[in-house]
């Protein structure tokens, strides 16, 4: 059992994303401890993928970005190894099947539980191949966290039943991305997590202004935002951490006054 | 639990994003319902042998037979089906299977162009919309195969993300089938991605060995002694070999690409240089470096020109049942130049990797041994690349 329940002790929960090495690890590190500080709950940090498939053109840049910048898998280890001495909320570590498995999943995983990581999101890896991670994470005592879409039905309870951590509830079809309106109802989805269930939901995708995050919220236990934070990195580089403080000091007042 | 039915040995599976897991279940019912109705079969017969140009020939390739001096060769010649490769097989099998689901639109990836050409004209003929999605740098290479797809009615997306070659343009087709669902099939190219198209595509693929094997029994009496095709995702190659994989005196041989040798960085030789990794919903061998991330390949072949290999492969690697020999740039334009004399026959760039590595094997081969090459496409598509690499400037 991890601490990622601490997320959601304090109110619906606001989780950022961003990608670990865009533009650079300093920066990363600047900005987990900078969101931490202005409220953020949980924090996801990318291990960036050459080919991250469930990404829309905001992420899949940032990873680029990183990569071209030479960060590894090695080299964030390292960051956050660091970054644990301060920031004590609960993280995860958000990346592709490949990226874990060519480091040796059992190390990767072994090293997550080391430094102090509380979960990890593999958006590649559905409730049919969990096996090939689920085993090592509970045995290091980390979350493997499972995602449930609008197109999931039927499949809803098998998914919640086994979930731990929090569930991450996919708003809408597509990939990662801001869109102008997230038409999905979520409560009935939410409804059928909860009749098997009482992991707490977050909502991802498509989220980026404080109304959507309080609509998602108000529907959930939290709001998860990647691309509308790295969009900000993208534009602010070394220089983001003020817009992205802010921005996620607004977002956190957007769903904390749900509770 | 993985699915049982989804892998081969340790590799295949299903690693995708949720949002496609129903879709991937939906195809397998709908798939193993329709692999055996009758009136889904007779349908799919009509249009392979009326429309595309079924059986294809197997021609005893005497003029090279002689010169290289060894085994008897015959060519599969899928180059003489309609749309000038063996892609129509798996695309008038999927588009007629998506029709049936209720599916009213095609979205595709294309390395060469001769897939997307192929969905297009399945799509036109089924009254289906049809979006193809093919590397920036392909719409480049591949010029003549770009306008033939928007002839046909489809829109051609180019993809500038990653390397804008065929991964590129596989992870923007899965992107977009995430998007769009209800109303879409993705009409995969090759025997690759997340069960059921590994098995569904080499199903469909399979008729190039039901034929060879009917037609050389008819022809010699008996099963060739090697079988030989190339290697990108591996569909001419799984479905060349599928009827004979029982048959252990039958040699099966998959020519991947070398690019510019398997030691240097530009190959796309994935049994050769790749390792096990998970990518593009499956579990297979991928060229990647050493923390995952999936190299940029390099080979003279769009269609070839892909960092991971089918499942199915990378298992009839791993128990030794098939042999996988990688083919450089200069091997292959050789081929390609060799075929186009010898017997007149201009092959795709793809088949002359499986043509020069039966150069090499032939001559090794006695002459009461049987060869069987298969030449997936036809290089029409590749005059005015080939052309280039030989230092001539001709516009197509």
């Amino acid at each position: 059992m991890s601490n990622i329940a601490q997320a959601f002790a304090h109110g619906k929960a606001f989780i950022p994303f961003i990608t670990c090495g865009d533009p650079d690890l300093d920066t990363t590190a600047a900005l987990v401890k900078g969101m931490a500080d202005a409220g953020a709950d949980l924090i996801e940090l990318g291990i960036p993928f050459s080919d991250p498939t469930a990404e829309g053109p905001v992420i899949q840049e940032a990873n680029l970005r990183a990569l071209q910048g030479g960060v590894t898998t090695d080299k964030i280890i390292s960051m956050v190894r660091t970054l644990r001495k301060t920031v004590k909320i609960p993280l995860v570590f958000m990346t592709y099947a490949n990226v874990v498995f060519s480091y040796g999943s059992e190390r990767f995983i072994r090293t997550c539980a080391e430094l102090g990581m509380d979960g990890l999101i593999l958006p590649d890896v559905p409730y049919e191949e969990k096996e090939e991670f689920r085993p090592l994470c509970q045995q290091y005592g980390l979350d493997l966290i499972s995602m449930i879409a609008p197109t999931s039905e039927d499949r809803i309870a098998m998914i919640a039943r086994e979930a731990s951590g929090f569930i991450y509830i996919v708003s809408s079809l597509g990939v990662t991305g801001e869109r102008s309106q997230i038409s999905t109802d979520i409560n009935p989805l939410t409804e059928a997590i909860r009749k098997v269930s009482q992991t707490p939901c977050a909502v991802g995708f498509g989220i980026s202004t404080p109304e959507q995050a309080r609509t998602m919220a108000a529907q959930a236990d939290g709001a998860i935002v990647g691309s509308a934070i790295v969009r900000q990195i993208a534009r602010y580089g070394k220089d983001a951490l003020p817009p992205v403080t802010e921005f996620v000091r607004e977002m956190k007042q957007a769903v904390r006054s749900l509770s | 639990m993985s699915h049982p039915q989804s892998r081969f040995g340790i590799h295949g599976g299903q690693y995708i994003p949720e949002t496609l897991m129903n879709a991937c279940i939906e195809l397998e019912k709908a798939y193993n319902y329709y692999k055996v109705d009758p009136d889904f079969q007779r349908e799919l017969n009509e249009l392979l042998n009326d429309y595309a140009g079924r059986p294809s020939r197997l021609y005893y390739a005497a003029k090279m037979t002689r010169d290289l001096g060894g085994a008897k060769i015959y060519l599969k010649r899928e180059d003489l089906n309609h749309t000038g490769a063996h892609k129509i097989n798996n695309v008038l099998g999927q588009a007629l299977l998506a029709k049936k689901m209720g599916k009213t639109r095609l979205i595709a990836e294309t390395g060469a162009g001769q897939h997307g050409v192929a969905t297009a004209t399945a799509a036109a003929l089924m009254d289906m919309a049809c979006v193809v999605f093919m590397g920036q740098e392909d719409t480049v290479r591949q010029a003549l195969n770009v306008y033939r797809m928007r002839l046909l009615g489809a829109t051609v997306v180019p993809v500038t993300s990653g390397t804008a070659t065929l991964k590129d343009a596989v992870s923007e087709a899965m992107r977009e089938w995430t998007r769009r669902i209800d109303d879409t099939h993705y009409c995969l190219g090759s025997v690759m991605g997340p069960h059921p198209f590994p098995t569904m595509v080499r199903d469909f693929q399979a008729v190039i060995s039901q034929e060879i094997r009917q037609q050389l029994l008819e022809r010699e009496g008996r099963l060739p002694d090697a079988v030989l095709a190339c290697v990108g995702g591996g569909s001419n190659a799984i479905g060349s070999f599928y009827h004979f994989i029982n048959d252990p005196t039958v040699r099966l041989i998959g020519c991947e690409a070398a690019g510019r040798g398997v030691d240097t960085t530009e190959t796309a030789a994935t049994i050769a240089t790749g390792r096990l990794g998970i990518f593009h919903g499956m579990k297979s061998y991928f060229c990647q470096d050493q923390y995952g991330q999936i190299a940029p390949v390099y080979s003279i072949s769009a269609g070839l020109d892909y960092p991971g290999v089918g499942p199915e492969h990378a298992y009839l690697h791993d128990i030794g049942r098939a042999e996988y020999v990688p083919v450089t740039d200069e091997e292959a334009v050789e081929a390609f130049e060799y075929l186009s004399r010898t017997e007149g026959i201009i092959p795709a760039i793809e088949s002359a990797h499986a043509v020069a590595y039966a150069m090499k094997l032939a001559p090794k081969m006695r002459p009461d041994q049987l060869l069987v090459i298969t030449i997936s496409g036809r290089g029409d598509k590749d005059c005015a690349a080939i052309a280039r690499y030989r230092g001539e400037d001709i516009h197509e």
